[in-house]
């Protein structure tokens, strides 16, 4: 294992984020401060921050228990309480962290939330979920129902609907447990960093149409997703974060370098691939690796858009609060219909001139999953590239088969590079 | 003689081709697949050799007049005293073995000495199992772990009743040594064991001594190089072979159907832990793959946990379901959940023959899911792997298969377990030689 | 007829995977057409009003094989999606004119994108409902949804659809609720009558033949039912739950009852009586069919529960109203919503001393030994408690 991993300035300045925020999150009975407990696809989190609230996404708590292997205890513990082994792992990562004290990664405890802000997108399970968390802390829910749209595109009815319940409802709430009363200023100046920092991070993002990316859209992606995902997406250290990280892929283009990746640098491109589907967190170095010793550098993912397709267009527009923020929610990848992600992933592959679509199919994720094969067959239909499917799950440690994956990985590239030394000859 | 070796590391077996400079096949074999792949795939490379001896036996004996109709005969003859030869020298390390392990045992636990037991053990074994290699004799296996064990089985239980000692003591024994005398490789003297068997051969015989020894000689004289060898199989990545030496099995296999039968453009391959559909184009390059997801459900496992519940061989399956009438519906292929569907059916009154028929039925029509998955059927269509064999499974896929995409053409080689195996070795000559077309030099 | 001839009839319609009672009945006149939809619910009046016969897809059931179902679907999703698609890749419902596929889980929602690929040329439409219940908020939104889902059938027959039309087919609608009430109400309290097999494949019924047709089987079940001289067994009452969406093989439905439970209510096939109350037929059709859904409607997993304390009230309150002693939770294996709903309602159960079970099945469960030892066990337990 290299010891000494050279960190560039970007990877830094997230660490300190992410720390900082958990530590204002386990501070907060000192701050007085309120925590929202909210999700990251169509999170509002410059409308929660302009309430001076902190935000909590119970998610990315599973995601940092499952890198760290605390996922699996956690799990275990919840179907010993009686849920189901087929539900959302996240969900049970999530109630098992509770059950065994509901300590932050930080080591400290997590307070209770003061809000579960339920803006529920692209995902049923969301729903539920937080009326379990409900059932647990009793604390005050608040809806935001975000219609899906089944026919690939937002309409009026849909938009009016998001914008009165925020307005009805959701403002109405956060400003009932922060005690402070809404500023639609505050709200735009939180909403214009936003766009400030989308607009570097789809630079970042479409940097892979490069050939020899000087990233990895999946793995890698997830770093670079971090912050405007998270709890700093209208925050001056998002836009700061992103002017550097840009700089700092600009410089990786200059020198025709490849991604960064925990091996070192990508030593060369041999594979370009697109993938559809969120990451294995347990084992994810594992994962990267066997992408790493292969040459295969992700150029495009669509996990990446779980928190925003900005790379379509949108934008966060302070002109327009209150609808930007409809707008945002109604537009998050899995909000959208399996006829638009076929689009999307024939388009990535296209654009990003991949050698093909590898599907990572996650077993708790149905709103990701479910269609996936028949959406795998479509893109290769359309574009003639070879797609290849595997299977994990996403914190439980359980589902993850090093064998069976690289097995399926190797034969996959190996089948590429034999439709290439076929169309090379032809 | 220049020659190219595949080797395909199955779950449960493994199996190697010999292709010769032109692709041409001259041997295979076949052995289980131990716990120890190096070892597995040694033998089977050894196995593959003995074949390929075979073959260039048949050649060089060919060529004489007065050999023509005997030929065959000869050449069983003289495999069967070779199998001999070679069964005897791993019966006298299993011999050697379990003195040991019995010595090693007595010391450990200051018991009673065994080595009157064994003695007498090995000396009953010897012959008996001589006669398993007579002329006509039929051997369930040939693997030497079967032969070898059921035997002991039978005379370590009447010589543990006679000397009062405890058979599981000597059950022990055996489990311990049969370990180390399998994973040990295999000797490769095996010149000398086909001249001793040749000498068996020719004195019950009134052939022509000196011709015969002469071609046999000269074939033996032809050194078989094995240059190139490539690596297939779920057990590759454990094969002390470089990275360019492995190839995926759903490669090996595309392109092994592909050379069995030019037109396919389908594979269907069931193996033991997991079953897979391949779409293959014209030059038998993989165009599309689908194998069963994380769940194992409907592969071959599944029927040798069905044998195993019923209390039956494997290969008895097959008869029993195609004596039914009417196969009764299973909707479980779930291998966990399988035993308890058998005995809730059995329960019902179901017969034994349409349940089973039933359960052939569940696995292939998983199996069609995996097809329809990797892009269906639309020309010639292949079917590979154990579950080939099974003359029930067979029948339900061909009528699936017409059910589901009409009348194509459907390939069952009686070999087909050897398809990776040669993919593997083709792979390995494109490889190894120069004068191939680019194409075919693909990787 | 007789009680025996009204269920036998129910059964084969209830088997028919190649829907033929629907193809008659539009056979019959060349402009009529055939909307399907999945579970749990749609506003039937609507299509009815267009002059269409609704007719509910429910999966593929237990005798269907699955072959490319399977090859379009993981194995940790449940089974109604596959057969579904099996019944469309095998030509099945080519007769069908439009699909709707209800908001209730993430599979079924994915299922509309993927039935626009499989068959472009169709209507066919992700039907949404309100997760907020507030009239001007929630209740806005879902009309102007059927507002637009009306459009949609108006253009695919060519003729509008007028108010009266819906509140026409709304009162012909009350009159099944009303039966569908009755039906369960008499099962209720006379369980040895009506056994839940033929309550079961009584309402099954209702999804394939046109409203008229069912209103008047039910009319002939209750007066057949009533006549039945059957004997009082010593079996508890129990409710079955979280059996919303894909159905349970018939058989472990009989299974329950032989192992000593009355079912004495159940969430199958739900959508027969999802609005709980008549509704006006003097209205706008829209607004009143917003309405009953927001504030008098059946409750599932797969709505959002406003408020903590109404986690779990509909079924207590079924509970009460029927006496019952015990709760099966009986869902299908992976269903997200009825799975992750289930601790809930088991602790609000727990809190309220009502014993419960819980197992899960598929539409095609072939075994029936663990479900006829568990409920048998529980059944055994209640009358112990008793």
């Amino acid at each position: 294992m290299n010891t000494e991993v050279i960190k560039e300035a970007s990877m830094v300045m997230q660490k300190e984020m992410i720390t900082r925020n958990y530590d204002a999150l386990t501070s907060t009975e000192e701050s007085g401060r309120k925590i929202a407990s909210t999700f990251v696809p169509g999170n509002l989190n410059e409308l929660i921050m302009s309430f001076g609230m902190l935000n909590n996404l119970p998610e990315i708590n599973a995601i940092q228990n499952g890198m760290r292997k605390k996922s699996g205890p956690m799990i275990m513990d919840a179907e010993r309480q009686g849920h189901s082994e087929d539900v959302c792992t996240y969900v049970k990562a999530d109630i098992g962290q509770m059950s065994k004290g509901n300590i932050a990664p930080n080591g400290k405890p997590m307070p209770s939330p003061d809000l579960l802000l339920l803006s529920y997108t692209g995902c049923f399970t969301f729903m539920k979920w937080f009326e379990l968390l409900r059932h647990e802390y009793g604390c005050e829910t608040v809806m935001l129902h975000v219609p899906y749209t089944g026919d690939g595109v937002v309409t009026d009815n849909m938009r009016d609907y998001v914008v009165k319940q925020l307005k009805e409802d959701v403002i109405p709430a956060l400003e009932r447990v922060s005690g402070v009363k809404f500023d639609i200023d505050r709200l735009r100046e939180n909403l214009r960093r936003s766009a400030a920092a989308e607009d570097n991070l789809v630079w970042v993002l479409e940097s892979g149409k490069n050939v020899r990316s000087p990233i990895d859209a999946y793995f890698g992606g997830v770093y670079y997703l971090g912050p405007i995902f998270t709890a700093f997406r209208g925050t001056q250290e998002a836009v700061d974060y992103y002017r550097v990280l840009r700089g700092e892929i600009e410089k990786r283009i200059e020198q025709n370098l490849g991604p960064i990746t925990p091996e070192g640098d990508m030593p060369e491109e041999k594979y370009r691939l697109v993938v559809e589907g969120p990451p294995n967190w347990t084992n994810f170095r594992e994962f990267w690796k066997m992408f790493y010793d292969e040459g295969a550098v992700v150029v495009a993912s669509t996990y990446t858009k779980v928190g925003g397709v900005y790379d379509l267009g949108f934008r966060h527009d302070p002109d327009n609060p209150i609808e930007t923020m409809a707008d945002y929610c109604l537009g998050c990848y899995t909000n959208r219909n399996l006829p638009t992600r076929v689009d999307m992933l024939a388009n990535y592959v296209e654009e990003y001139q991949a050698d093909g679509l590898l599907t990572n199919s996650i077993k708790s994720c149905n709103s990701f999953s479910a269609g996936q094969l028949m959406m795998m067959q479509e893109v290769e239909k359309r574009t003639g590239k070879p797609a290849a499917f595997i299977e994990t799950d996403l914190v439980d440690p359980r589902y993850f088969s090093a064998a069976n994956v690289k097995n399926r990985l190797e034969s996959y590239f190996q089948m590429i590079e034999q439709k290439r030394a076929q169309s090379r000859v032809a | 003689m220049k020659c190219y070796v595949g080797i395909d590391l199955g779950s449960t077996t493994t199996k190697a081709v010999i292709v010769d400079e032109n692709g041409q096949t001259m041997g295979h074999g076949i052995t289980n697949s131990r716990s120890n792949y190096d070892t597995a795939s040694r033998v089977a490379q050894m196995e593959a050799t003995i074949s390929t001896r075979l073959t260039l036996f048949r050649q060089a004996l060919d060529s004489i007049e007065e050999l023509q109709g005997n030929i065959t005969e000869l050449l069983e003859d003289l495999e069967r005293y070779f199998r001999l030869e070679l069964f005897l020298e791993q019966l006298d390390d299993l011999h050697k073995t379990s003195l040991k392990s019995a010595r090693d045992l007595s010391v450990f636990s200051g018991g009673e000495d065994l080595t009157e037991a064994l003695e007498e053990i090995f000396k009953q074994l010897s012959s008996t199992l001589e006669l398993l290699f007579a002329p006509g004799a039929k051997r369930k296996s040939d693997f030497f772990r079967d032969l070898a064990g059921s035997a002991y089985m039978q005379v370590g239980e009447s010589v543990a009743r006679q000397l009062g000692l405890s058979f599981d003591t000597l059950l022990n024994i055996y489990d311990k040594s049969i370990i180390e005398v399998e994973n040990r490789p295999p000797a490769d003297n095996l010149d000398d064991k086909f001249i001793r068997a040749l000498d068996r051969v020719l004195k019950q015989s009134g052939l022509s001594e000196e011709m015969v020894r002469k071609q046999i000689q000269s074939a033996l004289d032809e050194e078989i190089d094995a240059s190139y060898i490539v690596g297939t199989g779920y057990g590759r990545v454990r094969l002390p072979f470089p990275k360019e030496h492995i190839r995926s099995e759903i490669l090996c296999h595309g392109l092994g159907a592909h050379l069995m039968y030019p037109g396919t453009r389908t594979v269907l391959d069931i193996g033991g832990q997991d079953t897979k559909g391949i779409q293959v184009d014209e030059n038998g390059i993989v165009a599309n793959f689908q194998m069963n997801d994380r769940c194992a459900a409907g592969c071959g496992r599944y029927l040798g946990y069905i044998a195993d519940e019923m209390n039956m061989g494997l290969h008895e399956l097959g008869p029993m379901a195609m004596k039914s009438t009417r196969s009764v519906r299973i909707n479980s292929t779930c291998t966990v959940f399988a035993g308890a569907e058998l005995r809730d059916r059995l329960a019902l009154g179901e017969k034994r023959e349409d349940i089973v028929a039933g359960l052939h039925r569940a696995i292939i029509l998983r199996a069609m899911s995996i097809i329809s998955r990797s892009g269906g059927v639309s020309d010639e269509f292949t079917f590979t792997g154990g579950v080939a064999k099974n003359e029930a499974a067979v029948k339900e896929l061909r009528k699936l298969v017409v059910e589901n995409y009409g009348d194509v053409t459907i390939n069952i080689d009686p070999e087909s377990i050897y398809t990776g195996a040669l993919g593997a070795a083709e792979f390995a000559r494109r490889a190894g030689t120069e004068n191939t077309t680019p194409t075919e030099r693909l990787q | 007829m007789a009680l025996k001839d009204i269920i036998e009839r129910c059964t084969v319609l209830h088997e028919d995977m190649d829907f033929n009672a629907a193809k008659e009945w539009k056979a019959a006149d060349p402009d009529r057409k055939v909307i399907g939809y999945l579970p749990v619910y749609v506003p039937e009046e609507i299509i009815h009003a267009a002059g269409m016969l609704p007719l509910g897809v429910f999966g593929g059931g237990e005798q269907l094989e699955v072959i490319h179902g399977d090859a379009y679907y993981q194995s940790y999703i449940c089974r109604i999606p596959r057969s579904t698609i099996e019944l469309g890749v095998t030509g099945r419902l080519d007769f069908v004119d439009g699909m709707l596929f209800p908001s209730i889980c993430d599979v079924i929602r994915n299922l509309s994108g993927m039935w626009k690929m499989i068959q472009p040329e169709k209507f066919v439409a992700y039907f949404d409902v309100p997760q907020n219940y507030a009239d001007g908020v929630g209740g806005e939104y879902y009309t102007k949804e059927l507002e637009h889902l009306r459009d949609g059938f108006a253009e695919l027959t060519g003729k509008p659809i007028t108010n009266d039309a819906i509140n026409q087919s709304i009162a012909l609608y009350n009159q099944r609720r009303s039966l569908v009430r009755e039906v369960y109400q008499f099962r209720s309290e006379y369980p040895w009558k009506a056994l839940a097999s033929e309550v079961y494949v009584l309402m099954r019924a209702g999804l394939v033949i046109p409203v008229e047709e069912h209103i008047a089987m039910m009319k002939e079940y209750l007066a057949a039912a009533n006549e039945e001289d059957r004997p009082l067994r010593d079996a508890c009452r129990v409710v079955i739950n979280g059996s919303f969406c894909e159905q349970p093989p018939l058989n472990l439905v009989k299974t329950i009852e032989m192992a000593g439970c009355y079912i004495v209510d159940d969430d199958y096939l739900l959508g027969n009586r999802w609005l709980l109350e008549d509704l006006p037929t003097d209205g706008n059709a829209l607004e009143v069919l917003a309405s009953a859904f927001l504030h008098h409607s059946a409750d599932t997993a797969a709505k959002y529960c406003a408020k903590k304390e109404e986690v779990g009230q509909f079924l207590l309150e079924s509970v009460k109203n029927n006496k019952a002693e015990g709760v099966i939770f009986a869902a299908p294996s992976f269903c997200d919503p009825a799975l992750l709903e289930r601790p809930m309602l088991a602790d609000r159960m727990t809190e309220h001393n009502v014993p419960h079970i819980s197992f899960k099945y598929a539409e095609n469960s072939g075994q029936m030994q663990p479900i006829r030892e568990q409920a048998g066990t529980f059944a055994d337990t209640l009358k112990l408690w008793s």
